[in-house]
């Protein structure tokens, strides 16, 4: 579709707000693909062996994460667009 | 089990299932347009559906049969090895972040519809497009088989479907009678009654899953005590293979295994066209992220169900197909009356999913199959009646599945699937972020990719049938047993990267790219960028 091409960003590419959303959204996979690091049954948690409330309480951090690189996201967006006009 | 019906369970089931199939035929009327014989309609319910209808549909993607049936029985099964399905629905969630708002961005931009139009529209290649659509069609069959597995695990566990002496179409009858319900009213509704039910659906879940998840554990003396008989329970051999039956944790050699099972699927489930679909009608960027930050929660629910497999063991349950130990669980536990909720909550959950399912691919095949290559002036009635067909067909396909395929493991129907679905993902994500690869080479990739995943999954034999007895292989070079769609995928990208230093120096054609990188960032309120796609054949 034919779009007049915008004004290049004020911004430079790589911001310490893109890194850090970055980093947010790459330890959950570190986390949960090296499962050497949490198969084992020792701390319980309420009779639950860690392997299992382990991966369990991952999903509230990497929600959390998640969470933090919308906002930084977000933001960097709109520093984004605001510089264009 | 199988001492006979159940009756209070199974009138309360009967119950809710005639309720939805009046509700699924009645859905036809729901926001009826005048016109209603256009495939912007059926299959897309008018495009009428707002924010929660579609949170509700995209709920149906996550909680299937696979979350209430297939896991927890590969819990029961085989212990810490069915649990990947937690990290599997970690890993989704930064993965739709990074790539769902750019494919939202051109697709709104553009009108594409489905994943199909995407690359035909980024690679200027109908070979390519073909491709992604077929595949798309052919991976979801083996995921409706999983839903229509599960509708007859709780059959089976009713009583009504039949003993393993049984003769064979007696035996598989009820499930016949609600594959033809399923099938009668989504031919005559369309998205409407998925979406309409997913209202039921998503009630008799969520009440089955707090009941069950709080009540169980009490009545069966806490985790402690579950975990402990489960791991006596793992620790026995298995008479067939002569190794231990299970696990409570993966062992050294399982990790590997464990790791690509989630990475791999994690990556597969948003390729399906199904949740393309609920996710391309969100109605801005934004708000895909924001509901990566909040579906994570999903993920949550379906550990807790998981951990029914252990509970089904601490209970004692003996079932020697997988699958019904989940439905025979709650009837031991709960009183009948209240089974026959959750078995209405298990079999209701399956159909949503299954017809949303076939409803996007007969929308993949009259789109990108039908009018590009087979009738390209169909007129909109023709079109309609084209993806009503073609929604009965994917649906017979998947019942084939069902009735060749070994249903102890049901859960190898969904990584079956994912096997064909996660070759389509560098043409679709590669394609998001770079136009580097060629289009002869991403098609050269997916064809090494299907080859190999498909014959590999073929030599899998399992103690119960010779042929895709499931979806795990030694890895080429590495040794160790991981998930084949991983493989083959990476193998997939192999090809591509090495080919398209051969197209690029042998200066083949390049196809023509229609998309421009502003496409990719636009949101809703840019200039050009449509609020509502158009109809799913429209012309773009």
């Amino acid at each position: 579709m034919p779009q007049p091409a915008r004004s290049p960003d004020s911004l430079p590419v790589v911001t310490p707000a893109r890194v850090i959303a970055g980093v947010c959204l790459i330890l959950p996979f570190l986390a949960m693909l090296w499962v050497g690091s949490y198969s084992r049954i020792e701390p319980t948690l309420i009779g639950m062996p860690f392997f299992y409330w382990y991966q369990m309480v991952w999903v509230l951090v990497s929600t959390g994460l998640t969470m933090l690189a919308y906002t930084l996201i977000r933001r960097d967006r709109r520093a984004r667009r605001g510089g264009e006009q | 089990m199988n001492e006979g019906v159940n009756i209070v369970a199974l009138a309360v089931f009967v119950f809710f299932f005639i309720a939805v199939t009046v509700m699924g035929f009645l859905a036809a009327r729901w926001r009826r347009a005048a016109n209603s014989d256009n495939l912007d309609e059926w299959g897309l319910g008018g495009r009428s559906f707002g924010t929660w209808i579609t949170w509700f549909l995209l709920g149906g993607d996550l909680y299937t049969a696979y979350t209430f049936v297939a896991v927890p029985a590969a819990i029961y099964a085989a212990g810490a090895a069915g649990f990947f399905a937690v990290p599997y629905t970690i890993l989704v969630y930064p993965l739709i972040f990074t790539f769902l708002p750019r494919l939202w961005s051109v697709s709104h931009k553009h009108g594409y519809v489905t994943t199909s139009d995407f690359v035909r529209g980024r690679f200027g290649s109908k070979g390519l497009s073909l491709a992604v659509a077929l595949t798309g069609i052919l991976a979801t069959m083996p995921y409706i088989a999983l839903q229509l597995v599960g509708i007859q695990a709780v059959l089976d566990v009713m009583g009504v479907g039949g003993g393993e002496s049984t003769h064979w179409f007696v035996k598989d009858l009820p499930l016949l009678i609600a594959f033809g319900v399923l099938a009668a009213y989504t031919y005559s509704s369309g998205l409407r009654a998925p979406a309409l039910i997913a209202f039921v659906k998503d009630t008799l879940i969520y009440i089955v899953i707090a009941v069950a998840i709080i009540y169980i554990p009490i009545k069966l003396g806490g985790f402690e005590a579950i975990f402990a008989k489960a791991g006596d329970a793992y620790s026995k051999t298995n008479p067939a293979t002569g190794l231990p039956a299970g696990a409570l944790v993966p062992g050294d050699t399982a990790q590997w295994g464990y790791a690509t099972l989630a990475l791999g699927s994690a990556l597969a489930l948003f390729m399906y066209p199904h949740s393309i679909t609920a996710t391309l009608s969100s109605r801005s960027r934004e708000v895909i992220r924001r509901n990566t930050t909040i579906l994570p929660l999903y993920s949550l629910m379906l550990g807790l169900l998981a951990l029914l497999g252990f509970m089904a063991i601490a209970a004692g349950i003996k079932v020697k197909n997988g699958q019904l130990a989940i439905p025979q669980l709650f009837e031991t536990m709960f009183p009948d009356w209240f089974a026959g909720v959750a078995f209405a909550a298990i079999g209701i959950g399956a159909l949503v999913p299954a017809a949303i399912m076939s409803i996007a691919a007969a929308n993949l095949f009259t789109r990108n199959i039908y009018k590009d290559f087979l009738k390209p002036d169909a007129t909109p009635a023709q079109e309609t009646k084209v993806s009503k067909i073609a929604s009965l067909l994917v649906k017979v396909g998947a019942l084939v599945f069902v009735l060749t395929m070994d249903k102890t493991v049901a859960i190898n129907f969904q990584l079956l699937g994912g096997i064909w679905i996660l070759q389509t993902f560098p043409a679709l994500v590669g394609g998001l972020f770079t136009r580097w690869f060629h289009r002869w080479a991403l098609i050269a990739g997916w064809a090494v990719g299907m080859i190999y995943g498909t014959v590999a999954a073929y030599g899998v034999a399992s103690p119960t049938q010779k042929h895709f007895g499931g979806s795990s292989a030694v890895i080429p070079g590495i040794g160790e047993i991981g998930y084949i769609g991983l493989t083959a995928f990476v193998l997939n990208v192999l090809v591509v990267v090495v080919l398209t230093f051969a197209f690029r120096l042998a200066k083949a054609p390049d196809g023509l790219d229609e998309t421009s990188p502003a496409d990719y960032t636009a949101d809703a309120g840019d200039p050009g960028v449509q609020q509502e796609l158009p109809s799913p054949t429209g012309a773009h």
